[in-house]
């Protein structure tokens, strides 16, 4: 019993950690419907903008949020407007240019630390809890805690507000958006800044639990892509809970199988999905709000 | 009457085709304009050249006197031009009313909003009771008169409709013509009217023009129009 609660336990909190990852990566999805291989590589950017607060101002990583998020949506809202805009008419090309942006990215890392390996103390990270005998980590809880606020209110903005309604409208109909005096360039380019932000709210929260590499970023984009496809393409709500269906498989499969076996599990898993159901296992959710109507 | 809209010597098209040539074209304030012509004429590529969806590779479009050829389409709703595009072009996963409330997106429309959602209510009643219906889920009428709903929203000084009776039983479509000409004659909208539905285009349009292949090959009053035997072999089934 015992040990089925801990990997219940190590399954929703890495599912938490991927959720957080993944939300982003889907809104920029079913929004600009670039699949942004980058994604990983601006989780990497916000540990080591984490690292490099607290090596310079001394922040705890929690604090130095402020700085970096704040950093990365201007970071990826300039990538958008540079780079992706500038292959608005070639979809395919936008693809290989994200894939690009993840060499680049991890290689100019690379070259600035020389491969050194960082790791970020926080005081707030250190801490474990035990909830019902099962240790619990802090970091990893602040995590689910922040991927289940960023979720909710996320959700929030884009159904409540006239801006969030705007990025759903151009989700499911860009030219209609048009239409309605919606600037649709300036939706992509607030889209891609918002999903970068979320890419670096998960950097600086996992900072502390990981050892900074810039290789690191590819680790996240894989489990990630296994989050959004199961959990439907561009759905928020997808996103999250599509998180703690993979880290609940990872959790289960290494603890039964073999812990080398999980991303093999997990990815049987994924393939087995698609084939079943080409829309997620939250299908009705992605298309409310990708729409399914023909981009123009 | 003062002219509202001129097109001057429009050409416009995708990619290396053409579709429009050197079209020209002119709507005063209040007056009710049909575009007829078969399929593929070029109506729907029209209407987008004027609401800035697909640009004009040469001429001019003037809306209220300033020349917005060069203006993004997401300017023109913000000053009082909109367009029902082909279809309604709802967005399908949202509310009616999420519907209604992108339709005042401009601040033109912010400014409004309340009294015009209570206003365009008024006009649609069906509405009210579809409003937090999904909008792909309404019927081909009810679809109609929610993308109608939506581009008042702002409320603009001309509409341009794209073919606002395809798909709609003829109950459906008197409905919608019925509301199209008093929307004009009574509260003063200038409206453009695509229709392949000529009979009934012509019967409540003041003027119109034929577009063929691209170009306008005849403009009139649509009493006139309506009488020509043309016109009639062509394109009202006579
Ligand atoms: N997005 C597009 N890309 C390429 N060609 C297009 C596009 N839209 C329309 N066309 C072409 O332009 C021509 C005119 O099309 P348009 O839709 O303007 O005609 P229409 O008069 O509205 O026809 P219908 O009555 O069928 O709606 C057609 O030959 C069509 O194939
Ligand atoms: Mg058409």
């Amino acid at each position: 019993m015992a040990d089925l609660a801990n990997i219940l336990a190590v399954g929703i909190l890495l599912g938490g950690t991927y959720a957080l990852v993944s939300v982003g990566l889907n809104l920029i999805f079913g929004v600009i419907r670039v699949v942004n291989f980058a994604q990983g590589e601006f989780v990497m950017l916000g540990m080591y903008g984490a690292y490099a607060a607290y090596a310079v101002l001394g922040l705890d990583p929690a604090v130095a949020l402020l700085v970096v998020l704040p950093a990365l949506f201007v970071l990826g809202a300039a990538l958008q407007r540079l780079v992706l805009a500038r292959l608005r008419t070639e979809p395919t090309m936008q693809i290989f240019a994200t894939f690009g942006l993840l060499m680049l990215i991890e290689n100019a890392v690379l070259a600035a630390t020389r491969g050194t390996a960082y790791s970020v103390p926080s005081a707030v990270a250190q801490a474990s809890l035990s909830v019902g005998g099962v240790q619990v980590g802090a970091s990893r809880l602040l995590a689910l805690a922040a991927a289940t606020l960023a979720a909710a209110g996320l959700g929030l903005f884009l159904r409540r507000t006239m801006l969030g309604r705007a990025i759903r409208a151009v989700a499911q109909d860009s030219a209609a958006a048009r239409l309605m005096g919606v600037d649709v360039e300036r939706i992509y380019w607030l889209t891609f800044g918002i999903g970068t932000a979320l890419a670096g709210l998960a950097g600086c929260l996992l900072a502390p639990i990981y050892s900074l590499s810039p290789q690191i970023g590819t680790s996240f984009i894989l489990p990630a892509f296994a989050v959004v496809v199961l959990g439907g393409l561009g759905s928020v709500l997808g996103a999250y809970v599509g998180g703690f269906i993979v880290g609940l498989t990872e959790a289960f499969a290494g603890y039964y199988l073999d812990p080398a076996l999980k991303h093999a599990v997990l990815f049987a898993v994924f393939i087995g999905v698609l084939i079943v159901r080409p829309s997620g296992l939250f299908g009705q959710v992605g298309a409310e709000e990708v729409g399914l109507r023909e981009q123009s | 009457m003062s002219t509202i809209l001129t097109v001057e010597g429009v050409t416009a098209g995708y990619g290396d085709a053409t579709v429009l040539f050197d079209v020209s074209c002119t709507v005063a304030a209040g007056e009710i304009v049909a575009v007829v012509g078969a399929n593929g004429a070029g109506k729907t590529t029209l209407l987008s050249a004027i609401a800035g969806l697909v640009p004009a590779r040469a001429g001019r479009i003037t809306f209220r006197g300033e020349d917005i050829t060069g203006r993004p389409a997401h300017w023109r709703p913000g000053h009082g031009l909109a367009l029902v595009a082909e279809g309604g072009r709802l967005f399908p996963f949202m509310t009616v009313e999420e519907n209604l409330l992108l339709g005042a997106y401009a601040p033109r429309g912010r400014a409004i909003l309340k009294e015009r959602l209570e206003e365009v209510m008024a006009v649609f009643p069906i509405l009210r009771e579809r409003r937090e219906q999904a909008a792909g889920k309404l019927s081909g009428g009810e679809r109609q008169m929610v993308a109608i709903a939506r581009a008042l929203m702002c409320r603009p000084d001309l509409l341009m409709l794209d073919e606002p009776s395809v798909g709609l039983s003829p109950l459906m479509v008197g409905r919608v013509f019925e509301i199209v000409e008093r929307l004009a004659r009574r509260d003063g909208l200038t409206v453009i009217l695509v229709e392949q539905n000529v009979t009934e285009a012509l019967a409540v349009a003041d003027r119109a023009y034929v577009l063929d292949h691209g170009h306008i090959t005849r403009a009139g009053a649509a009493a006139v129009l309506r009488g020509e035997r043309e016109i009639q072999e062509a394109y009202m089934g006579v």
